[in-house]
This record gives C-alpha cells, structure tokens and sequence, in this order.
C-alpha cells in the first residue's frame, strides 16, 4: 500500500530530534571520556589529549566515586524501603472489597500529589523548615521534645535521612497507584476460591498477591533504582551543592554536575560513561518486563 | 509451625470492622504527612518577617499580599521574570512533547512498514536513557551551534519523547481503531489531514493527561535548564530557587523565601485540584500490565 511509506515520514521528527540531542551528545560525551580536558584554575586550558581509560582509572582510584555511589544508595534504600512497604499495604487495601474503604479516590489524589511539586522548591522548603532556626525546630523546642535546637543539615543520620523522607514523600504514592492497578487487574475468582479454602488476608497476600504481582514488583524497584541513581535536585539544594555534612549526601549526579561547570570534560565524560552502563544494564530489565507485558 | 500458624490467625483474625479502623488511621495519618510541609509553607507565606521570628503556628496571618508585593518588588530576585520564562519553556515543552508523541506512536499504530518493529523496540529501548549522561555531550553541542542561553535546547528535545509515545501507542490500541483511519482513507483524506482531523481530536483525553505531565516536568527541570541558562534574564524558577539557596540565608527576609516558594508550586497545586482525578486514572493506563 503507497499511504504506508507516511509511517517512515511520521517518525522523522521523533528520529531527527533524539539523534541530534541525545545519540550525538552521547557519543560526544563516551568520545570525551578518552580525553585529558579541563580548565586548570578555571582559566588555563588543558589539553584535549588523547589518555586511553587514564580517567576511568583516576575516578575509581581517587575514591570518591565509591563514596558517592555508596551514599546515593543509602540515601535510596532509606527512602524505598518504607516506600515499598507501605505503597503495598495501601494498594492491599484499596483493592481489598472488603474492606470497602471510603474516599479512595480522595487519598489517592493527596498522595500522589507530592510527585508532582518542584523538587528544588520542596527542598528548599524544607531546608527553611529544618533549619536550625526554622519552624520545625521551635515547635519541638515549643512542645518540649527538644531542649536545644537540633542542626539537622549538620548530622549524616539526620541529612540523610531528609533527602531518604523527601524521596518517600514523592515517590510513594506513585508506586501505591501502580500496585493497585497491578492488584485490580487480579482475577477475582483466584480470591474466592482461596477464601472458600479458609485461608486468611496473610496468607492470600503472600501466596496469591504478591507472586502474582511479581513482574510489577520488578519494575517498581528497577525503576525506583535508575531514579535513586539520578537523585539530585533534593540533595544539591538542601545541601547547596556541597552534600554536607563532610560530604556525605554527595550522589553521583552531584559529582557529575560539579565536572559539568567546572568544564572537566574528561573527568566528567568518564562518570557520564559509567553512569550510561548502569543504567543500561537496569533499562534491559526493564525493557524485557515491557516488551513480555506487550505480548 | 502449628504454633506460629496459630499466631498468624489470631493476628490476622482481626474483623473487618477493625481493619478498617486501622486502614483509615494510617491514611489520614499519611494524608497529614503529605499535606503538612504544604499547609506550613502557606501559613508562613502569609506571615511577616517579624512574625516568623517570634516562631511556630499553624495560624494563617494577612501579610500575604503585602509579601508578594515585596516579592514582585525585590530586585534581587527576579521572580515575574522567571515566572514568565517558566510559562514559556514548559508550554512549548508540553505543546510539542504531545503532539509529536502521538504523530510518532500514529505512525506505528496506523501504518505497516519494514522497520516499523524495530523502531518501537528501539523507541521502547532508549525510554529510560537519563538525560543526564548525555549532558555534557549535549552542552558542548550547544555551545557549538551557539545555543547556549537559548529556550531551544530545553524546548526542542521533547519532540522525541519516549514515554509520552508508549503512552499514546497505549492509547490508540484502544481507542482509535484502525477500521476508522481506513474509513477515513476512503473519504480521500491525506494521510497528514487524517492525522490532524480524525486521529487528533480522538487522542484528546491522552493528550490532556500528557500534557500536563509534560508541562510539569518541564516547569520542575532543574538539573539541564541550570546548565544551560546563565544570563539572569532568562533563568527559570529552579534555578533561581538555587540562588536563593546559595545566597545568605539570613540575609533574606524569610517571608519572601516562603512566598517564592509557594508562588513556584502553586501553578501546577492549581492544574491538579481542577485535574487531579484524570490525572491519577491515566497515571496507570500508560504504566507495565501485569
């Protein structure tokens, strides 16, 4: 049929604008990665000079990358954990008939509604709420919890565990919609046929629930994990770019975009690289559970 | 065993009635969790500078106006500026992302041609590609083709959207039969003219969702827009949210702070009480089917 030669022409826009601002930018990006190319001072420039893998060598002998990994997922895991938890027991509930909970509709809309707020401008709110002197602070002060302001932004427990509660504030509503939907689309009779067999709301949970729920499990986590490895804008903005304290809330996004303005396009081509393979290895898993779902 | 089954059946042998109680605890007491920052940050935005030094209250105060006046007023933060430059790039980003979206997944929908698998497997493919690794390739483009503090690199990308597509393929296996577009084709419509007048006006509903969710995305951009966006002139919301960070905390009056904050999140608090409902429902229709 000649109308379908307009399949190719409808996916020219698409094609064009993803080869010249994400495929060539990434090949830059890897091409850079092989090369001595920074500003010393910030003014002199160095190179650019071919080095082979010098700067994937630098950046895992200097150490700082693992730091950062390593906090980035602490900050992750501190955050998805209660995520995970309670977006299931919320999904559980809203699904279960029984229970025939009111409102649903209205919880949902509040819960979900923190994904959508500026997560610089949630941050900033809350460096203003938690600062030493801030609100939170004179109302524990004012209750009696505290008897000295606490600096919340000066112990690692206690950054962390800010960006960890923000991440679960804006992150947990959105897993619940996504394992109700997952819990609806459950055939009700499997429940039935458990029910009549005498097993409890436990039991059927974890031997019907959730094995079912599996391959949206899956994907909940591997995407919570591509978007905890991306985790910046909370992090750069309470902490002012400085992942204090003693840099302990540094994520690897902050390292990259510290290269980024100091103009260190090795240094910086070289963690883009690393980052792109990580995540590349979490995409196929992902794209495995959507390509099978498509079928 | 029998022992602990034992236990799991008195545990779970709660009435209904009491596992609802419980339910309904734990969701106004998360409803409270979620609202609370938000509630804070509207009574501190309508109090004055001296009222917040005297400390804590959940009382709303009338110096609201008087703040944003103050606000609109202080040179040092460009507000209204960035307010208006915000508008700008996340409508463009909005209008495009959905618009081409739903022409990329039409032409996999409607048409069948060679490479047409291979293009949604590879669309499908590069859907969780962060933009963030390719930034500094992306930069030194921009900085090649002279388009660094340019609206266009932060505008442009979104034509090749690759979640906002899935999305829209989603929606068109559906609602939008093939039989119709056939139809159409009789009628001796252009393959371009059937698209903007038959396909278009039944993706409405998708449209709508995605483009909202694109115009969100865009107006909270922070990591590319701070990067790309240097003249004071042109900064958008996030980014003047960093300088304000940056800037000495105590040197600002905080009720500024707070209205700022309010002003950079109240458009889309305003899009999602009039589309709240549609937006959670289509949140799924897009997401994996289990």
């Amino acid at each position: 049929m000649r109308h379908n030669r307009w399949g190719y022409y409808f996916l020219i826009p698409f094609f064009l604008v993803f080869i010249i601002f994400q495929l060539i930018p990434l090949g830059t990006t890897i091409y850079n990665s092989f090369f001595e190319h920074y500003f010393r001072n910030g003014l002199t420039e160095v190179g650019p000079n071919f080095v082979g893998l010098a700067n994937y060598r630098t950046l895992f002998s200097s150490g700082d990358i693992g730091q950062y990994f390593k906090n980035t997922m602490i900050m992750w895991v501190m955050g998805f954990v209660p995520q995970i938890i309670v977006s299931l027991l919320l999904a559980a509930w809203f699904s279960d008939p029984s229970l025939r909970l009111r409102g649903r509709k209205f919880f949902q809309s509040v819960i979900y509604m923190p994904n959508l707020i500026m997560a610089s401008a949630f941050a900033m709110l809350f460096f203003a709420l938690f600062a030493d002197t801030g609100p939170i602070n004179t109302m524990l002060l004012q209750i009696g919890i505290f008897r000295a302001p606490y600096k919340f932004l000066s112990h690692t427990f206690s950054a962390r565990a800010l960006v960890a509660g923000m991440n679960f504030l804006m992150w947990f509503g959105n897993t619940t919609i996504l394992l109700l939907a997952g819990m609806l689309g459950i055939d009700q009779t499997l429940y039935e046929a458990a029910e009549v067999d005498g097993a409890n709301a436990t039991q059927i949970f974890f031997r019907i629930t959730l094995p079912i729920l599996r391959p949206i499990l899956l994907y909940v986590v591997i995407t919570s994990l591509i978007g905890g490895l991306q985790l910046f804008d909370v992090p750069q903005i309470l902490t002012n770019g400085q992942g204090g304290p003693n840099r302990t809330t540094m994520t690897l996004i902050m390292y990259l975009n510290k290269h980024l303005y100091s103009k260190n396009y090795g240094m910086g081509g070289a963690l883009s690289v690393i980052l792109f393979i990580i995540t590349g290895i979490l995409s196929i898993i992902i794209f495995r559970i959507n390509t099978r779902s498509q079928q | 065993m029998t022992a602990k089954n034992e236990e799991r059946k008195t545990g779970y042998s709660l009435g209904v009635g009491a596992r609802r109680v419980i339910a309904y605890i734990v969701l106004i007491l998360l409803t409270i969790l979620c609202l609370f920052w938000f509630y804070l940050l509207f009574v501190n935005a309508t109090r004055s500078k001296a009222q917040l030094n005297q400390g804590f209250t959940l009382i709303p105060s009338h110096y609201a106006f008087r703040n944003l006046y103050n606000l609109f007023h202080n040179s040092n933060l460009p507000i209204l500026r960035g307010l208006l430059n915000s508008f700008f790039v996340a409508i463009s980003a909005a209008a495009l992302s959905s618009y081409f979206s739903a022409m990329t997944a039409y032409a996999i929908h409607a048409y069948d041609f060679k490479l047409k698998n291979a293009a949604f497997t590879f669309i499908l493919a590069i859907m969780m590609i962060p933009t963030q690794v390719t930034a500094l390739g992306f930069l030194s483009l921009l900085r090649r083709i002279g388009l660094m503090n340019s609206f266009i690199p932060l505008i442009i990308p979104s034509i090749a959207s690759p979640a906002v597509f899935f999305y829209m393929k989603q929606y068109m296996e559906s609602n939008l039969p093939r039989d119709l577009i056939e139809s159409a084709r009789i009628d001796g419509a252009g393959e371009f003219r059937t698209f903007n007048q038959i396909a278009l006006p039944l993706m409405k509903p998708a449209i709508a969702v995605q483009a909202i969710f694109s115009f969100v995305a865009s107006w909270n951009n922070y990591f590319v827009p701070a990067l790309v966006l240097k003249k004071d002139s042109m900064k958008t919301l996030p980014i003047l949210i960093a300088t304000l960070r940056s800037a000495d905390f105590l040197k600002f009056d905080m009720a500024q702070v707070y209205m700022f904050i309010f002003m950079a999140i109240l458009p889309v608090i305003v899009v999602y009480l009039f589309m709240g409902r549609s937006i959670v429902a289509g949140l799924t229709a897009g997401a994996v089917k289990g």
